[in-house]
């Protein structure tokens, strides 16, 4: 289970500009198969992550959105993407600021596709 | 309205923040023999008396299990329940060793518990006097000491 997680995650670590790629458990913030570079706190990336996505859903519930798909959060020196699934897994990436957002999201979402 | 007491002024600021970072419900410090140094959100001194007991023989317990099996001891424990957590860990100080029993619910997660518990040990580690060892409580004082320390926590 873990190797093909991390073989989907290489996919995504392939993307110019990703630092970092992990599955996440949702509910608990915890990584279950993660690719980072050595200086990612992958601990804090998954729990920042879960919590992330949580808030933007309840946002997202409050102004009758619907359910949250994808969220970024761009900052002066990288960006954070998490993409969600319809169960509990998430996908988190930490990423330089420069990258292709859209082509990050694509591997992204068939990543949380393939991980279900 | 949940409040933050401490028996040893030096664990107060690190405990408020950790509870503001991890958004916990409850907060136990103690000592590996039950003895309550800090808690947050207990009202009642039975139920606060009543956890520290039970986390501390759960990591004598778990302590005992772990030698069993060629461990030192175990890092930390983490039960899910179906409203709430509980994350029980010690974390060693120059005031001696500490058990930190905490219970969250579903607005925060174990995952963000564990990050900030992180920076929770090291706040305590910096903040513990050095030059002031812990008193051994002895059965003679075990009463009063009890006492005491319900007294500072629940303003007797």
């Amino acid at each position: 289970m873990s190797d093909r997680l991390l073989r989907i995650l290489d996919r995504i670590s392939r993307v110019r500009g990703v630092r970092g790629s992990m599955y996440v458990a949702a509910e608990d913030g915890l990584a279950v198969a993660q690719l980072l570079m050595e200086d990612v706190n992958a601990r804090a990336l998954a729990a920042f992550a879960a919590s992330l996505t949580r808030k933007v859903s309840g946002a997202a519930a409050a102004t009758g959105s619907g359910r949250v798909r994808f969220v970024q959060m761009q900052a002066e020196q990288g960006v954070l993407l998490v993409a969600a699934g319809m169960h509990d897994l998430l996908v988190a990436v930490v990423a330089d600021a420069g990258i292709n957002v859209g082509l990050a999201r694509l591997e992204m979402m068939r990543a949380v596709e393939q991980g279900q | 309205m949940s409040t933050t007491t401490v028996v040893e002024g030096w664990t107060e600021q690190p405990l408020i923040r950790f509870v503001g970072q991890s958004s916990a419900r409850l907060v136990v410090v103690m000592t590996p023999a039950g003895q309550v140094l800090a808690q947050h959100g207990f009202t009642r001194a039975v139920d606060l008396m009543s956890a520290a007991a039970l986390g501390a023989a759960i990591m004598a317990s778990s302590g005992a299990l772990a030698q069993q099996v060629g461990e030192a001891t175990f890092g930390a424990l983490y039960h899910a329940g179906q409203r709430h957590g509980i994350h029980l860990a010690g974390c060693e100080t120059p005031r001696g060793r500490l058990i930190v029993l905490t219970v969250f619910g579903k607005e925060t997660s174990i995952g963000l518990v564990q990050v900030f518990f992180e920076e929770f040990v090291a706040a305590l580690k910096a903040a513990a006097p050095v030059d002031e060892p812990r008193r051994p409580i002895l059965a003679a004082n075990f009463e009063s000491e009890l006492n005491n320390s319900l007294a500072s926590l629940f303003r007797r």
